[in-house]
């Protein structure tokens, strides 16, 4: 279309990113939160950019928004009043957990509450088996007395979660029948819709998740919706989901937990979109703000999905400390490491790095105002990788002096001076970073040597080229735009919609017919939500069949090609799965049998073309405006390093480490044993010099 | 190498120990392995010294994990030690107390070097014998034993062994399928150990493990040294399995190093509930760093101080070949033996009593007579309620001692034709108290249409429930019967016929301080959330008819107080 104009919208917890995409050109601002009524910021900001590109409001076409209020309503628990009903004899689920500690060394230990205490959870007479037969049939008089108990208790929102009804939900939708008759109005979430997955604790927290946050989330994007009208923009509005794809604002406002930790879900869309560009087919994107750090893979410029994941985590952003949340999300790591997070000696006098964060008030101590604990910023700075002077485009001053009083503190108790302190504070958030990384590409069967990394948010480029010597990556990309890349994100995201199923298949029992239309159900299902946001588009389905030696409890991923979808074979399944097995475990299991758990199929639009990459000039090696003491820790001594202003690198200019690559938001490090070049599109491109 | 890089390799072994646990837990077939966790792993330096061990797993294996690598180096012989071979055991003493762990250790070679060993265990859901339970007389009863050998030489896998093992199981897909994903977390270890070692250009471990130790020994030396120079003795009576078993220890703190012995304790009983000390020792040590030196990892040094002993034949020190199969119950109750103690060296710290011990039951199902089905083995890990704390309530329905999570109920019923009825938490259960002790749960189970089958009970605390401490009450007792009413035992076999249920009472912690100190804001909240009853708030708590009716009403308005 000659013009389309669309805006991406990124609620985060400080700041609302809005970016105008006019044809070619993108403008953006930043605009504080307004946690009251978010759609206020938006609305700021979408004046802000529409006058920055001169075009009205009625002028945008599309709009694609992801929030974090999700994810913040489930934190900070300023959900709906939610009721739970569930099978007789399972009221605690939620609460029970899974009976053990995360943490086991703490005495006095304690586990977060569940999201619904336990007077608000109630059950029916009726059980499922794991076959899906019904043992005890479901009476329709016990649900109208239940409604009736419950009417006065004021509900808004119902999650109903039974006992394996991923396999069989007749009940669970009898309950829902009877409730919208006795109490309309309320809203409903059943655990076979929401999250249709074995596992009780996980469906039903889900579930639970789904209906807290569902009025919130409702009435929000009501209003929203309303708000942008009255400013003229009428146009379509679509969400984007923790999957990495667009849903409508209806699908969104029925599956309202979709959307958690959509904002970095949409950072890993940029990371893909930047992938699609350069032609790579395996990246690692590395987001590194004030707190935390988050790491994705991506493979042939699609993000790595999961399937669970965690949220609100409450103790030291430890595992198993928050709740499962089971829908399709990009799968990332995200650790407690970022440019606020502070350092400390323990007992084994080991230093170790966050996950506290200084935030912004008091902030690292080398802000001046009242921080006296040494953070990742204030080694940043005495390393040399920061220029005092012209921190945050020169808005805030950075001061040397407390930032050192704090690492000689830190430093005492090992003999450390404050540079070798800062040396081992960095190290060490680098190194907890690299594992982090080095985890999750385990997990997947990757090895990260053949990865390029793509590195935004504040603190990251700081950080980057250590984490790639740490990890053995030979290249690193920083591209523009990267403070705003999650909404940048949004507007490179496809329409897509995954729908899955447990049905439960062993090879020895392999029946094609049966796949086949199972396969095609998913299909029909997932391609006619994405068919409600695009009407005309192409939608293409990518099918994928989680698979197991039976007994396991653990599946991989297998993808299909349509073809392999549309004329399944067991002999087929069972040579895809041995590959995959073979590469992410090393060695198959001999003489067992093999079966599927889950069927998934997404079905999404064709991916936003990517930009085309002029060819870079051959340029000069750029004039250093300055040069500055950095220090580089893979050579562990400060080195000579050239300064260089990302404005005035032009493209096909270059500049060999040590050097630093300097502009308002952030300083790209330049290593050592890396040198730089500018791209046409303003990407700074970062290589291994052959040792 | 400098302190920085030493720093950095060790915050990567603690890693690298992490992922070899993550890829057991990813790939092996028992639902005790891979939903519950009931499994170790760790790497060694060549001597056989542990220097990190996986957060993921159960402190059961923690000391034995520790002692079990210089045991294969001494079975298998130095000069055997090959690249590619994976040795195995699932000897009680020499592994980690039952026939029912199979420990795992692969030596590790870099640039042809012999330079560690990564090493696993995990709890395998049938070994043969008479089953996983008390049963058996002798620990030749208790199914197959696998002395320290080779299980892949030079990278070949024996199949002789390999068909015994399935020769003798009840479960032989998952048994072989387990040590499998044994032998394949090691790989795992093994590989990222081997790019730490190119990266940092170490030909060995002997400067990062000598850093390991070192620190981990000061620190914990550290700990010890703060606290007062002192004996207590303590104890606890428990069920056992048709006599009362006293657990008797008596406590003291050294300059250098802290003693736990444990003279006094009944002797050895008939059935399968005896302790090797290798697995005493690991949960005595246990509770004492959770009190002294909670985050200091374990590793050779950090153990070391932790002096344990007790008389042979003892049933904590019993040696081959009494049965150990459920060794666990007694294990569990070691921290709460070592706390009564410690308690008095170390007021406002250790936790009352709770459940203890793991309240574990095994499923041996089959068709009943006349019907088709199958034939299945299900184990089931469930936890009673944890003890309150000096200024915090006691976890409900919680694992402590024991590390391992619960399986779903839904995994488990793919697992087998058995049906959980209900699992949900026991009002009333944990002990009155300024702080209330932990709820136990309720739990019914029975076999599906058309299958009879066989009840494993583990049960402990039926006659001796957690007691109470600084005028804490005591949680509720196990209680254990059919639906019909048919009595059961807390221990041993009992068969149930097709149609029947287990019902289960799961026993609740202990309380802590006097019931009149509690907050009266949170005895209503328990009253509104129906952990108490309304006759237990007006009993142990002292609230008012009055009281309760506006509870009951404030619930019945939605309210959340």
């Amino acid at each position: 279309m000659q013009n389309h104009i669309r805006m991406g919208v990124d609620i985060g917890g400080t700041f609302t990113d809005v970016v105008l995409e006019v044809g070619s050109n993108q403008v953006s601002t930043k605009v504080l939160t307004t946690y009251t009524a978010p759609e206020d910021a938006i609305i700021d900001g979408l004046h802000q950019v529409c006058g920055k590109a001169g075009v009205s409001p009625a002028d945008i076409s599309q709009i694609i928004h992801g929030t974090t209020l999700a994810t913040n309503a489930l934190i900070e628990r300023r959900g709906a009043k939610t009721a739970l009903i569930t099978t007789e004899g399972f009221r605690d689920v939620i609460e029970m957990r899974t009976e053990s500690r995360f943490e086991q060394y703490d005495l006095n230990l304690q586990l977060p509450e569940p999201l619904l205490p336990r007077q608000h959870r109630f059950t029916l007479s009726e059980r499922v088996d794991a076959q899906g037969n019904v043992l005890i049939a479901l009476n329709a008089a016990d649900i109208a007395a239940l409604a009736d108990h419950i009417a006065p208790y004021g509900f808004d929102s119902i999650a109903i979660g039974l006992i394996h009804a991923y396999l069989n939900n007749a009940h669970e939708r009898m309950i829902r029948d009877v409730l919208a008759e006795k109490l309309p109005g309320v809203m409903i979430s059943l655990s076979s819709e929401v999250s249709p997955q074995m596992r009780e604790y996980e469906r039903f927290n889900t579930t639970v998740a789904n209906a807290y946050i569902k009025p919130l989330m409702k009435s929000y994007l009501g209003r929203l919706k309303g708000r942008l009208a009255d400013e003229g923009s009428a146009c379509p509005i679509f969400l984007m989901h923790s999957g990495g794809g667009i849903i409508s604002l209806e699908s969104a406002a029925e599956f309202p937990v979709r959307l958690v930790e959509s904002g970095p879900a949409g950072g890993a869309v940029f990371a893909a979109d930047i992938a699609a560009r350069y032609k790579l087919d395996k990246v690692l994107s590395f987001d590194m703000g004030g707190t935390t750090a988050k790491i994705c893979l991506i493979k042939d410029q699609t993000p790595r999905t999961a399937r669970v994941f965690e949220v609100a985590r409450t103790y030291r952003f430890k595992k198993g400390s928050g709740m499962p949340i089971s829908i399709p999300v990009i799968d990332m790591v995200e650790i407690g490491a970022g440019g606020g997070s502070i350092a400390h000696v323990d007992a084994m006098r080991q230093i170790r790095v966050g996950p506290e964060s200084a935030g912004s008030e008091p902030g690292p101590a080398c802000y001046g105002r009242g921080g006296e604990r040494p953070a990742v910023t204030d080694a940043d700075l005495i390393l040399g990788k920061l220029d005092p002077d012209n921190f945050a485009g020169g808005s805030i001053q950075l001061h040397a002096d407390a930032a050192a009083r704090a690492l000689e503190t830190l430093g005492a108790p090992l003999a450390m001076d404050a540079q070798t302190a800062a040396y081992g504070l960095t190290e060490v958030v680098d190194e907890n970073m690299a594992n982090a990384a080095r985890v999750h590409a385990v997990e997947n069967g990757e090895d990260l040597a053949d990865y390029t990394m793509i590195a935004f948010g504040g603190a990251a480029p700081l950080h980057a080229g250590r984490l790639c010597e740490k990890l053995g990556v030979k290249r690193l990309l920083v591209p523009t735009g990267a403070g705003v890349g999650s909404a940048i994100g949004f507007l490179r995201a496809p329409f897509s919609f995954e729908a899955t199923r447990s049905v439960y298949m062993k090879l020895s029992n392999f029946a094609p017919d049966p796949v086949k239309a199972l396969l095609a159900g998913l299909e029909a299902e997932a391609t006619g939500f994405v068919r409600t946001c695009a009407a005309t588009a192409a939608i293409h389905s990518e099918y994928k069949v989680y698979m197991r030696y039976t007994g396991q409890g653990w599946e991989i991923p297998i993808y299909l090609t349509a073809a392999q979808a549309a004329d399944p074979d067991a002999a087929r399944f069972q040579q895809l799965f041995e590959a995959d097995y073979t590469t992410l475990f090393g060695r198959t299991v001999a003489g067992m049998d093999i079966e599927i758990t889950v069927w998934a199929v997404n079905a999404t639009t064709e991916a936003a073309k990517p930009q085309t990459l002029a060819v870079t000039p051959v340029g000069p090696a750029a004039t250093p405006q300055a040069t500055r003491q950095l220090f580089d820790p893979a050579l562990g001594e400060m080195a000579q390093a050239a300064v260089v202003a990302r404005g005035s690198f032009d493209a096909g200019q270059t500049v060999d480490g040590p050097a630093l690559i300097t502009e308002d938001e952030t300083t790209i490090i330049i290593p050592t044993s890396r040198t730089a070049i500018a791209r046409p599109d303003g990407t700074i491109d970062i290589t291994q010099v052959a040792p | 190498m400098s302190n920085v890089a030493y720093q950095v390799m060790w915050n990567r072994l603690i890693s690298v120990v992490e992922e070899q646990a993550q890829a057991l837990v990813r790939t092996a077939f028992s639902t005790s392995v891979r939903e519950a966790g009931d499994l170790s792993a760790g790497v060694y330096n060549a001597q056989g010294l542990m220097l990190a061990q996986a957060v993921t797993g159960t402190p059961g294996h923690v000391n034995a994990m520790a002692d079990a690598v210089p045991h294969f180096i001494r079975r298998i012989g130095a000069d055997n030690i090959k690249e590619g071979d994976v040795y195995i055991t699932n000897d009680p003493w020499e592994g980690t107390g039952h026939l029912h762990d199979i420990t795992v250790v692969s030596p590790s070679f870099h640039n042809g070097n012999h330079v560690g060993f990564f090493a696993c265990t995990a709890h395998v859901v049938d070994i043969g014998g008479r089953g996983f339970g008390a049963d058996a007389a002798s620990v030749y009863e208790e199914g197959l034993y696998i002395p320290i050998m080779k299980f892949a030489d030079q990278g070949r896998v024996d199949e002789t062994l390999i068909r015994i093992v399935r020769g003798n199981v009840r479960e032989p897909d998952q048994v072989v399928g387990d040590i499998y994903a044994l032998a394949t977390c090691n790989d795992i270890g093994h590989r990222r150990l081997a790019e730490m070692m190119r990266e940092f250009g170490l030909d060995d471990l002997g400067g990062i493990g000598d850093f390991i130790l070192e620190n981990s020994r000061r620190a914990t030396l550290e700990r010890i040294a703060a606290l007062p120079r002192e004996t207590a003795r303590g104890g606890m009576t428990i069920d056992g399995f048709d006599r009362p078993i006293d657990l008797r220890v008596e406590l003291t703190i050294q300059a250098d190093h802290i003693t736990c012995d444990f003279t006094g304790t009944s002797g050895l009983d008939k059935k399968g509930i005896n302790v090797p000390l290798v697995y005493t020792k690991a949960y005595a040590c246990y509770a004492l760093k959770c009190a002294i030196a909670p985050e200091i990892p374990n590793n050779a040094a950090s153990l070391a101080p932790f002096v344990v002993t007790a008389p042979v034949d003892s049933i904590v020190n019993a040696v081959h070949p009494a049965p150990v199969a459920l060794r666990h119950i007694i294990g569990h109750m070691i921290p709460d033996t070592v706390y009564d103690a410690l308690d008095q060296i170390l007021p406002a710290t250790v936790p009352a009593e709770g459940a203890g011990c793991l309240c574990n039951f095994q499923v041996s199902l089959r068709p009943a007579p006349g019907h088709k089905g199958r034939r299945s083995e299900v184990l089931t890990f469930n936890s009673g309620g944890a003890g309150a704390r000096p200024s915090v309530d006691g976890l409900n329905a919680t694992a402590f001692p024991s590390g391992v999570m619960t399986m779903p109920i839904e995994a488990t019923e793919h697992t087998g034709p058995v049906i959980i009825w209900r699992k949900e938490l026991r009002p009333d259960s944990g002990g009155a108290g300024q702080y209330r002790g932990g709820l136990g749960q309720f739990m019914e189970v029975g076999p599906a249409q058309g299958h009879e089958c066989d009840f494993s009970a583990m049960f402990d605390r039926v006659h001796h429930p957690a007691r109470g401490r600084q005028g804490g009450d005591d949680g509720a007792p196990t209680t254990i019967a059919q639906d019909d009413g048919t009595l059961m035992q807390g221990k041993g076999k009992q068969f149930i016929p097709a149609g029947r249920r287990v019902m289960l009472a799961l026993p609740g912690g202990a309380g802590y301080g006097p019931a009149g100190l509690r907050d009266p804001g949170l005895i209503k909240r328990d009253l509104a959330r129906g952990y108490i009853s309304a006759q237990a708030a007006m009993r142990d708590y002292g609230l008012t008819q009055a009281d309760v009716d506006a509870v009951a009403a404030s619930v019945a308005r939605g309210e959340t107080a």
